[in-house]
């Protein structure tokens, strides 16, 4: 009945499923609403929508599709291929062409036009009047000339008339490679537990008491420890500079661990690990905390998590005085090599992707450093790198 | 059955369609919202709405899925043998019924309330999945089904400390309670403080929104605290005047503890009022 509803939903991100689906046409059967427009609105949204986040896609589909209203998603604009729109060739038009596409009508009438077309067309095209590609006098593409036209993968027109930018996305799409919350990343923490007994007796031990009880004749209880996670975790952030686009990911990590293992020390570097590193980012030049201090204070059965991207300049980590914030008398490699010498478990998450890793030297000299155990801060890294900490 | 909102409760549109929903349809409804905008008062108006019982199941960080349908309790019954008591000899004597197991057993169809269920484990709600959608659950020790005489109508909240599985959600319905607009805290205040003077609910609205405004403010006062904020300023008697200057210097409003319930937001607001007293001198 709202199948094409339905699928809107689907397309625009919105985790739906076909239970769901259901459960909503269940309930229309079931006259649970009147027949009232925004009654079959909320309805379809508490049954439909799971999560506060999505409650504003929700809202710009179901306009779309029950009003006609115009479908103006952020993250629902499409994405051509780069190679169709790099601009080959640059065309220059007369006075009269000019007039004549001024005839072409209307800014609504190009969008819907846009639309079909996007649909229609499926290959790289170039020149010519009515396809999308470059260089050409359509109203749609880069760097052609058409006053009222809609630039396509460009992000400022040579002739700066275009109205609107409409990025087509068709193929980003990276599923499993990519975050997706702090309850993923605690599901993938939990591969590091390593459960002891230990502390206050607050348990009862049953099968010791039965056993017990048996052998002596009486009633023996028997208590024993809660079985906590013992797992030691001294986690040391990259912070500021090229991080600053990553914290979103880095905040999700830090509070899943901080839920998920008792036993967490952290604390914040930059860049690379020198002499100093400190826990409170807004004190971070009055009270550094000496990294020897670090080391000493915490034992060797800490296992130890880098979140870096490790991208500066290689002097940075192979110099003494390389470093960009302060005169450092030790290079920040002899730094690092120290932690990878004290502790035996240490590993190094890079939220950097995985493909770009190869081309940053100062990347390549840390992950030879760490011995290769340098994993990205996807979930699937993520577990590996827990693997790797509780060998 | 039908949900329309009580004398005590203003239940907007959109909550009444859910709450119907689910009932008509006999699935658990997922309530989320900021604290303090009435999620668990809800289950209990729904309650007194429908003239049925609330059965409440707190849910603690150290609460498990299978205290909710039963417990087994050795110790009792191994003491019992000791002591030759004839209970020892039925196992039955020795279960506690847990809030699921009593809800499944009324003869009319009750409320289940799990309140907070963020707080517990994170397998927590894998758990109860089956539970929740067969209403029913096998006792291991007596080899019988605990089956529901009546589906309990089940409402569930969440404070977002932790995100819930999918699997999980899908068999909910979800409500997420949106902070009041100015409409509807008018509303809910005509509801607790009828007739009120008009001046003062404006003036208080204004500072309250005001306050919800700050940026960087660690918890935003909600519902419940402009209503217990609301029952000081009318016992100490403050007139919409005091509450209406504009003395910069006097940027934090009176009474602001029932507001303001962190130490950082009320140093933020002083720091902030000392900011605004420095630019006018």
């Amino acid at each position: 009945m709202f199948v094409h509803f339905f699928h809107e939903l689907k397309k625009a991100n919105v985790p739906v499923t076909l239970r769901e689906y259901l459960m909503l046409l269940e309930a229309m059967d079931k006259n649970v609403i009147e027949n009232r427009v925004e009654d079959f609105y909320f309805l379809s949204r508490a049954s439909l929508v799971k999560d506060e986040r999505n409650l504003d896609k929700f809202d710009q589909v179901f306009g779309h599709v029950f009003k006609g209203l115009d479908l103006t998603l952020e993250d629902h604009s499409q994405q051509l291929p780069e190679e169709w729109l790099k601009a080959l060739t640059e065309k220059f038009l007369t006075e009269e062409e000019k007039a004549e596409i001024e005839k072409l009508g209307g800014w609504e009438k190009i969008m819907e036009t846009l639309k079909q077309r996007l649909e229609e067309q499926k290959k790289r095209h170039e020149g010519g009047n009515k396809m999308i590609g470059t260089a050409g006098t359509s109203p749609f593409g880069a760097n052609g000339y058409n006053p009222e036209g809609v630039r396509i993968g460009q992000k400022e027109g040579r002739h700066g008339k275009a109205v609107k930018v409409w990025d087509k996305r068709e193929y980003k799409n990276l599923d499993d490679q990519v975050e997706l919350g702090t309850r993923n990343i605690k599901v993938a923490l939990r591969r590091l537990r390593k459960f002891a007994r230990e502390g206050a007796q607050t348990e009862l031990d049953l099968p010791d008491t039965i056993k017990s009880t048996a052998n002596s004749g009486y009633l023996d209880i028997k208590m024993i420890a809660e079985r906590r996670n013992k797992v030691k975790l001294l986690v040391l952030f990259d912070i500021g500079g090229s991080m600053d686009s990553h914290i979103k990911l880095c905040e999700e990590l830090f509070s899943a661990a901080r839920t998920e293992f008792k036993n967490m020390e952290y604390f914040y570097f930059h860049n690379c690990l020198y002499e100093g590193v400190w826990k409170d980012n807004r004190r971070r030049h009055n009270e550094k905390m000496n990294t020897w201090d670090v080391l000493h204070k915490f034992p060797a059965d800490y296992k130890v998590v880098f979140v870096g991207d490790a991208t500066m300049s290689p002097y940075e980590i192979t110099y003494a005085g390389g470093s960009v914030e302060h005169w450092n008398e030790e290079p920040g490699a002899i730094w690092l090599e120290r932690v990878t010498q004290i502790y035996e478990n240490a590993v190094w998450l890079n939220p950097v992707a995985e493909r770009h890793w190869e081309y940053t030297p100062s990347l390549q000299i840390i992950k030879q450093i760490m011995g290769e155990r340098m994993f990205p801060l996807t979930l699937e890294g993520l577990d590996k790198a827990m693997r790797e900490l509780s060998r | 059955m039908k949900f329309e909102g009580t004398k005590n409760y203003v239940a907007t549109d959109d909550l009444r369609v859910a709450v119907n929903a689910s009932i008509t349809l006999q699935r658990p409804l997922l309530i989320k919202g900021e604290p303090g905008t009435g999620k668990t008062v809800l289950a209990e108006e729904v309650a007194k709405a429908l003239g049925v019982e609330l059965i409440t199941w707190n849910v603690k960080s150290t609460t498990k899925a299978q205290q909710g349908l039963y417990e087994y309790d050795a110790i009792t019954r191994l003491r019992d043998s000791q002591l030759g008591d004839e209970r020892v000899k039925d196992i039955k004597n020795y279960i506690s019924k847990g809030k699921l197991w009593e809800a499944f057993e009324r003869p009319t169809r009750p409320i289940l309330l799990i309140d907070e269920i963020d707080k517990a484990d994170i397998e927590f709600p894998n758990d109860l999945l089956q539970e929740l959608d067969r209403m029913e659950f096998y006792v291991y020790e007596t080899n019988e089904v605990i089956k529901a005489a009546q589906r309990p109508i089940v409402i569930i909240t969440s404070n977002n400390e932790k995100e819930l599985p999918d699997a999980f959600l899908r068999r909910c319905f979800f409500h997420y309670i949106k902070f009041p607009e100015e409409d509807t805290m008018r509303a809910i205040i005509e509801v607790h403080f009828p007739g009120l003077k008009g001046k003062l609910v404006q003036e208080a609205l204004n500072i309250f929104y005001e306050i919800r405004e700050v940026p960087g403010l660690k918890k935003k006062p909600s519902t419940s605290e402009l209503i217990d904020w609301l029952k000081l300023l009318l016992s100490e008697d403050i007139s919409p005047e005091t509450l209406r200057e504009k003395d910069p210097s006097k940027l934090i409003p009176p009474l602001h503890g029932a507001l303001l319930k962190n130490e950082q937001d009320v140093h933020l607001f002083e720091r902030l009022a000392f900011l605004a007293r420095r630019e006018r001198n």
